[in-house]
């Protein structure tokens, strides 16, 4: 191998495998590129963000804020039905002077800022930086997202429980950890779902719970139990066999009822079960299921268990990911070649995605010199950030920037998540948004450095000579940092 | 950088003068018609997530809709369309339109795609081709394609990111609330020389500079900037944060309107909501997002002002949801839902598409309300009659194997 090779597979290595160079990064990627990433892969998993709530912990701080929205939405039901003074406007005139709701509610806003902020911080100080995007490629690949405001609350520890210790294990185990997880189980309704026949699903049919006499019939009525097929459909059209993937309306159905019965511990279930994911027997739906073809014998848990580790083994799930995994680091459309390795290595492993990780850092596509993929607005952040050595202190500073650029933090519009294509990310509004952000990132970023060397720590060989022109005329540090932020080769990977 | 933008008003009225004369001696009647067609404005407004159509124009006439919905049923709620058909509650301003005669419904409409999936049947309602992965650019690029061989004309998406539908091989702008930017300041200058041999980036910071410029007139009499309306529910305060989530959109309603009034504004404009996958708890969801939606609809009629008798919009999603309500006060994806065809240049009339009832026979596969009127057919007739794309080219370029799906005409 020459030099200029050596040189230009360190780039690449720190800034398609990474998340873009830190400085002095590509110096160390240098002696062995290959090697320095394949170090990166390890058994116990990804890094954790600093923090440490658990799921559980949060959801408890959840119920205590809808107890509080409850009170006082009672409070003001009789305050409007007493006070004969109420504004003009139909609102009580009276509030309380500390809202109790709004105290929680900003509690609550305030632990998904701190967990999208450690994550920031951790991809942006790591020295790992593969292994952090391997992570970041499975939390988009299996999407639970803020849209909805009680999984909010959990898609930092989801991402903690559920994603980052299986990265480099078996797929079917990350499959099972991210499936029963709270944040997925809220995020698409299976905590509601119900089997129509079940005895949970009897007992409301026949009156409800008694006792509670302030419910009426028309209430009770209402309280219509049973199936919701959202998580099943999503696992097979998203998590594993991908929409052309041989399954049919049928399949979705028999998978949602053989999943009733998962959900996370109420009130009535044991205190050390609060937050976490449960079976409710009494939910789940009686009897076998039919499930593409394979039948399923009548039981608990282990139904929708035995399910999932048939969906992770099949070879359309092999094909699906993989090219998935492919799409995001390589390019938008990879070559077939590439995919097959992935899916040959996935194979033959039985899904060990430690082995899969191997692959693609041997994978001789994935060392193209193109750069195919446009970063995504996380990523060109990122990468900013790494190029300037600085650290976001305040998620108050990154997350509007990132709306503004469509990405809003923990935010994925759908539970396709992210969009990973060049098209979706490079409007003509983006790019003027983004360099509004690196114009007004470079001033304090760059302190007294020569933006002339930042831009060769940040590119290395992956510096063209056009860049480099126009960084060393630029009229101040500030102006060349900026430019370098924009240049076609920091906009891409 | 006075080449990337759009040509001003001054230097447009000079450049009509020094041609007047020529062009009124040999063809008046030519000019007179396409200066009426260089007025016409289209707006498509794609609701993400599966719209309920059964709660958008909820068929209260229909005998079957009050058992199939159950407590979901909006019954007396309904603001009275016709014997058949209300609308949600939340949708006031589209209502007051409708009695105007300048809003109707589809109340049965589908893509031609079955699968139930929203990436899929959004990619077909987008790429407006006969099934999935057969398209990779968007109707509405093709046919501003189509019509840019006959005038100049302009297409911009409101969002930070492009949505499939104006995505092609005309380049077309996209615009999002936030900070001016000065396009003569030095690093736009210089990034445009960076981008010169840059195929993506380059065109894309000369539109996005471009539609800057326009954009600080068409919002200059904005105030605050409208806050993201695909974030999380509102946390505190309900009636007051869905107050503001409507004002919010009717904000952006009026900077999109402000964009087309503009001299060489955009003609044509796609926009989304999200969030419309109403699989829990859907009365309350739905009385938000149609609350946003009614907002947004406000917003557009009230600041094209004289210019929406010009304008048609276009509301639609990628699939309808059950007939019946699931197991969590909510409905999963299903078939036929309700579009809206909403717009000054609209002639009255009663529903658009025929009715095939909720009986349970009618039911797609006994779960979903039955499709009458493929997508396409309303989308080909708006852009036929309205637009003036020429039929040909509708049915070759811009909607290929759509021969089944028959224009509707009449709607204006």
């Amino acid at each position: 191998m020459t030099l200029a090779d050596q040189d230009l597979r360190a780039a690449i290595a720190a800034t398609r495998f990474g998340l873009g160079a830190k400085p002095g990064e590509i110096a160390e990627a240098r002696r062995d590129p290959q090697g320095w990433l394949r170090e990166q892969i390890r058994r116990e998993g990804a890094d954790q963000p600093a923090g440490g709530e658990t799921s559980a912990q949060r959801l408890g701080e959840f119920r205590e804020y809808q107890q509080e929205q409850r009170t006082a939405r009672l409070q003001q039901t009789s305050m409007a039905a007493t006070d004969a003074n109420a504004g003009a406007d139909g609102q009580p005139a009276a509030m309380p002077a500390r809202d109790p709701v709004k105290v929680v509610g900003n509690m609550l806003r305030q632990d998904i800022g701190r967990d999208f902020s450690a994550r920031t911080q951790l991809a942006v100080t790591t020295e790992a930086a593969f292994r952090e995007r391997w992570a970041n490629f499975w939390a988009n690949h299996f999407t639970v997202s803020a849209t909805k405001v009680i999984t909010g609350t959990i898609v930092g520890p989801f991402e903690s429980e559920a994603i980052r210790p299986h990265v480099f294990g078996r797929f079917a185990d990350l499959l099972g950890a991210v499936e029963s997880h709270p944040a997925m189980l809220t995020y698409l309704d299976q905590v509601q779902s119900i089997g129509p026949n079940s005895q949970a699903a009897e007992y409301l049919k026949t009156g409800g719970p008694r006792g509670f006499g302030a419910a009426s019939l028309q209430q009770v009525a209402n309280r219509s139990a049973g199936l919701n097929e959202n998580l099943a459909r999503e696992i097979l059209e998203l998590h594993t066999v991908g929409i052309g993937g041989g399954y049919t309306q049928g399949d979705v159905t028999e998978f949602a009822r053989a999943m009733t019965g998962l959900s996370i511990g109420g009130p009535r279930d044991p205190a050390s079960a609060a937050g976490t994911a449960v079976f409710h027997a009494r939910a789940h739906e009686p009897g076998e299921r039919m499930v593409m073809g394979v039948r399923y014998r009548a039981g608990g848990d282990d139904q929708a268990g035995a399910i999932l580790a048939d969906l992770a083994a099949k070879p359309a799930t092999a094909r699906f990911v993989c090219a998935k995994i492919a799409r995001h680091f390589v390019a938008d459309e990879p070559s077939p070649a590439l995919v097959d390795r992935l899916e040959a290595a996935w194979t033959s492993s039985k899904g060990d995605l430690a082995k899969v990780a191997e692959a693609l850092i041997a994978a001789p596509e994935a060392w193209a010199p193109t750069q195919a993929k446009f970063k995504t607005p996380y990523e060109f952040i990122v990468s900013s950030y790494r190029a300037a050595g600085a650290q976001p202190t305040d998620f108050q500073r990154i997350a509007p920037i990132l709306t503004a650029l469509g990405q809003k933090p923990f935010s994925a519009p759908s539970p396709k998540g992210w969009p990973e294509d060049a098209q979706s990310w490079a409007a003509p509004d983006a790019i003027v948004k983004r360099m509004q952000f690196a114009q007004a990132f470079s001033g304090a970023a760059v302190r007294d450095r020569d933006p002339k060397t930042l831009a060769a720590d940040a590119l290395g060989a992956r510096l063209t000579p056009d860049t480099a022109k126009a960084v060393a005329r630029a009229e101040s540090r500030a102006e060349g940092f900026a430019l370098l932020l924009m240049s076609p080769e920091f906009q891409r990977r | 950088m006075n080449a990337l933008m759009t040509p001003t008003r001054r230097g447009l009225l000079a450049g009509a003068a020094s041609f007047g004369l020529a062009l009124e001696l040999i063809a008046v009647p030519a000019i007179a018609a396409d200066a009426d067609l260089a007025r016409r404005k289209v707006i498509v407004v794609i609701c993400r997530g599966g719209m309920d159509g059964l709660s958008v124009a909820p068929p209260v006439g229909d005998s079957e809709y009050r058992g199939l919905r159950g407590a979901l049923a909006l019954n007396d709620a309904a603001l009275p369309l016709d014997g058949t058909f209300g609308l949600h509650p939340a949708l006031t301003s589209v209502h007051a339109l409708a009695q105007a005669g300048e809003a109707r419904i589809a109340p049965a409409i589908a893509t031609p795609d079955r699968a139930r999936s929203h990436f899929e049947a959004q990619d077909v309602l987008e790429t407006g081709a006969a099934g999935v992965y057969s398209a990779a650019s968007g109707w509405l690029n093709r046919a501003v394609e189509a019509l840019s061989t006959h005038r100049k004309i302009d297409a911009l998406s409101v969002g930070a990111t492009a949505p499939l539908i104006l995505r092609g091989k005309v380049q077309t702008a996209s615009w999002s609330p936030g900070r001016t930017v000065d396009a003569e300041a030095r690093l736009p200058t210089l990034l445009q020389d960076l981008y010169r041999n840059d195929p993506l980036l380059g065109p894309a910071l000369a539109r996005g500079l471009a539609t800057e410029v326009m954009a600080q007139a068409a919002t200059a009499d904005m105030a605050a900037q409208p806050a993201a309306m695909t974030g999380p529910a509102p946390t505190a305060g309900g009636a007051q944060a869905l107050r503001q989530g409507r004002d919010a959109a009717r904000a952006l309603g009026v900077s999109l309107a402000g964009f087309m009034r503009e001299p060489n504004g955009p003609q044509v404009a796609a926009i989304s909501l999200d969030g419309f996958d109403s699989h829990a708890n859907q009365a309350g969801l739905l009385n938000q997002r149609l609350a946003y939606m009614d907002g947004a609809l406000d917003g557009l009629h009230a600041g094209l002002g004289p210019e929406w008798k010009n304008t048609v919009v276009l509301v639609a999603t990628e699939f309808g949801r059950t007939a019946r309500v699931n197991g969590t006060a909510g409905t999963d994806h299903g078939t036929a839902s309700t579009a809206l065809v909403l717009g000054g240049a609209l002639k009255k009339g009663g529903i658009v598409g025929d009715w095939p009832t909720l009986k349970q026979n009618a039911l797609f596969e006994n779960r979903d309300l039955a499709p009458t009127l493929d997508m396409r057919g309303l989308f080909k007739g708006v852009l036929a009659e309205h637009m003036g794309v020429d039929r040909a080219v509708l049915e070759s370029k811009v909607f290929p194997d759509s021969a089944a799906a028959k224009p509707v005409l009449g709607l204006v």
